[in-house]
């Protein structure tokens, strides 16, 4: 287990060069000038030209780029192009904002989804069946922004219960991680129901039932961890994707999050602060996955035989 | 009356499908079944032989499938209306069944240790841990498995040993009755003879009485007693093995049955199957359900159903054995 745990922490480097490069070059090769944005539209064509020297922008794009890692490789991820502070201590100073987020918005959901779709496949054809996939219907068709705002709306300026604004308290995270688990937590419904549904109708539950084992016993103890295994794979992805992608709800809540961050970097042509962002949040899923896969083993004691035959 | 174990009067069992279409899988069944007695339960696929097995067991699939007349007596008991909580202390202590696919009749993620203590710990509340355990032991032991495997899963276990341990939750509470559908159908012939052998001796040591659904007809002459067979719902012809086997009045389709063996002794250039299809279960024959495959149909048959003919224990459903054997009360 170990042998996989650290074969699989190697197989991050290479993805993680590979990101780099990529990013780097539709950074670099893509059109705009940061010398020009850092110096505004009056500058001078000279002064361009002064600065773009000491940023090292013309040199080779080869040059360019080992130069970047290997300073990366130091801990030096350079200094932001927009505000002239090391990109570390940013990335560092929003990374929790978003985590907070992002594990509110996923634990929302899994704590409400995951429930619904158990019942809801238990129940199969009952008016809570109905009702809960209808339910799930609505809440992947919202969009994220109307739903901020109509909670701000409510929660914010009707009843006053809630700030509006992100001030940093846990009270402020409420109304954001609400506006991001609806998606999440329509999808989960949807795939529990739909794996519960497939798993009850399996032969071992036939034999459980056989036994004389209780409907609850059947439900939590023989078919809820054999559907559990699509519903972790969900829950990973979609963690992946809010640590880097829950602009909008970054934007209407005024959260300082890495989805602003990296939108703004990149409108600006922020390199180094878009290198150091996509850089960590890349890391980031690599290490959720990689959670998520060593979960598995738990859940499915065959995906660990497969783990430790591959090891050997 | 003597009391019986099983009983079972005019049993009729439907399946609703998607399509509002309604299969009747089990047509007015009687069948009776006394302690120790083996049983061999014939018929071709989609014959109803698995839906009486789960019939008994009240396990047919939920909205779908429904008993709509008739009564089973379990061990002096009528268990037609009994409740899901009644039926569950049932389950795996007085009847227990066995299913067809080892493959996928074990829960993939539990140790097997864990499914055989489960039904033990479900239906003997006055065993301790360990006597549980001992027992699983003892129970892993007689079904040729060592002990110290309980802890794997059953994906490190072949087809043959995977049966076992399904033999072995079945028989852990020492059922009165054991249905067995076609325990051995999914094995290669070496485990089939294999697993067949250990159900047998086990079965002599716990006294249970079986029901051996099966198509194989050599499997039901080498471990059962009596035999009935089915046809589209009905058991059409039902008496001892002698019955079956050795005397020559039979039902036409028994004799088809029969007669699509290969005989080994005589060069055949080809098989001899029974002519057309399944009566189809959404659409059944109004008079005789065999009438349209029976080399030996009459327009009587035709026109209306026959009811069972008796001679010493020996009973036949066919319009054929009307003057000859002697009306039962059927």
């Amino acid at each position: 287990m170990l042998r996989f745990i650290g074969k699989r922490l190697l197989m991050m480097v290479p993805v993680i060069l590979g990101i780099s490069f990529i990013i780097f070059a539709i950074m670099v090769l893509t059109p705009g000038n940061p010398a020009q944005m850092k110096l505004g539209e009056n500058a001078t064509p000279e002064a361009i030209a002064q600065l773009e020297e000491e940023m090292g922008l013309n040199d080779n794009f080869f040059v360019r780029y080992f130069r970047y890692i290997g300073n990366a490789l130091r801990g030096d991820f350079g200094k932001s192009y927009r505000t002239d502070l090391p990109v570390f201590d940013e990335l560092m100073s929003r990374f929790p904002n978003t985590l907070t987020l992002a594990f509110f918005g996923i634990g929302l959901a899994v704590v409400i989804g995951v429930p619904i779709g158990i019942l809801s496949a238990v129940k199969q054809y009952s008016i809570i069946d109905t009702v809960s996939l209808g339910l799930a219907l609505i809440m992947t068709s919202i969009p994220a922004f109307w739903l901020g705002l109509m909670l701000m709306l409510v929660f914010s300026l009707k009843l006053d219960l809630l700030p509006a604004v992100s001030d940093g308290t846990w009270k402020s995270f409420i109304l954001p991680s609400i506006t991001l688990a609806i998606g999440t937590m329509a999808t989960l419904i949807r795939m529990t129901r739909s794996t519960m549904l497939e798993v009850i109708r399996e032969d071992y539950i036939r034999t459980a039932r056989a036994k004389g084992a209780s409907e609850k016993t059947i439900i939590f103890r023989h078919a809820l961890r054999n559907a559990l295994l699509p519903v972790v794979t969900t829950i990973g992805i979609n963690f992946g994707l809010q640590l880097g992608g829950a602009v909008i709800c970054e934007s209407v809540f005024s959260i300082q999050g890495l989805g602003t961050l990296m939108i703004t970097s990149v409108r600006q042509k922020d390199i180094p602060m878009v290198m150091a962002s996509v850089l960590f949040v890349a890391l980031t899923i690599s290490v959720v996955n990689l959670l998520i896969d060593i979960l598995y083993t738990y859940i499915d004691p065959r995906v660990k035989s497969q783990y430790v035959k591959t090891a050997r | 009356m003597a009391e019986h174990l099983l009983e079972i009067h005019g049993l009729h069992v439907e399946y609703v499908t998607d399509e509002e279409e309604i299969i009747h899988a089990v047509n007015g069944l009687d069948l009776t079944l006394d302690k120790g007695q083996n049983l061999g339960l014939v018929g071709e696929t989609g014959a109803g032989k698995t839906t009486l097995a789960l019939s008994i067991l009240h396990l047919l699939p939920k909205k779908v499938g429904r008993i709509t007349q008739g009564q089973i007596h379990l061990d002096g008991v009528d268990i037609t209306n009994a409740t899901e909580e009644d039926m569950r202390l049932l389950r795996g202590s007085t009847v227990s069944m066995i299913f067809q696919d080892p493959m996928t009749s074990l829960n993939p993620v539990l140790p097997v240790g864990e499914q055989i203590t489960e039904v033990i710990a479900l239906h003997r509340k006055d065993l301790t841990k360990s006597e549980v355990e001992d027992r699983l032991d003892d129970l892993l032991k007689m079904v040729g498995i060592p002990p110290e495997r309980k802890h794997d899963y059953p994906h490190q276990f072949s087809g043959g040993m995977k049966q076992r341990i399904v033999i072995a939750i079945a028989l852990a509470c020492e059922p009165k009755l054991l249905l067995a559908d076609e325990p051995t159908t999914a094995l290669d012939v070496t485990i089939q003879a294999q697993v067949l052998e250990l159900m047998r001796e086990l079965k002599e040591q716990i006294d249970t009485a079986m029901v051996l659904i099966t198509h194989d007809l050599g499997v039901v002459a080498e471990n059962c007693d009596h035999v009935a067979i089915m046809y589209a719902g009905e058991i059409i012809e039902m008496g001892t093995v002698t019955d079956i086997f050795e005397q020559d009045r039979h039902h036409p389709y028994t004799v088809g049955l029969f007669g699509a063996i290969p005989d080994m002794t005589k060069e055949e250039r080809r098989l001899h199957p029974i002519g057309g299809l399944m009566a189809d279960p959404a659409n059944l024959p109004k008079g005789c359900k065999f009438a349209p495959r029976c080399p030996q149909c009459t327009e009587r048959c035709e026109r209306e159903p026959p009811v069972i003919y008796t001679r010493s224990g020996h009973s036949i459903r066919c319009h054929l054995f009307d003057e000859r054997g002697e009306p039962a009360d059927g």
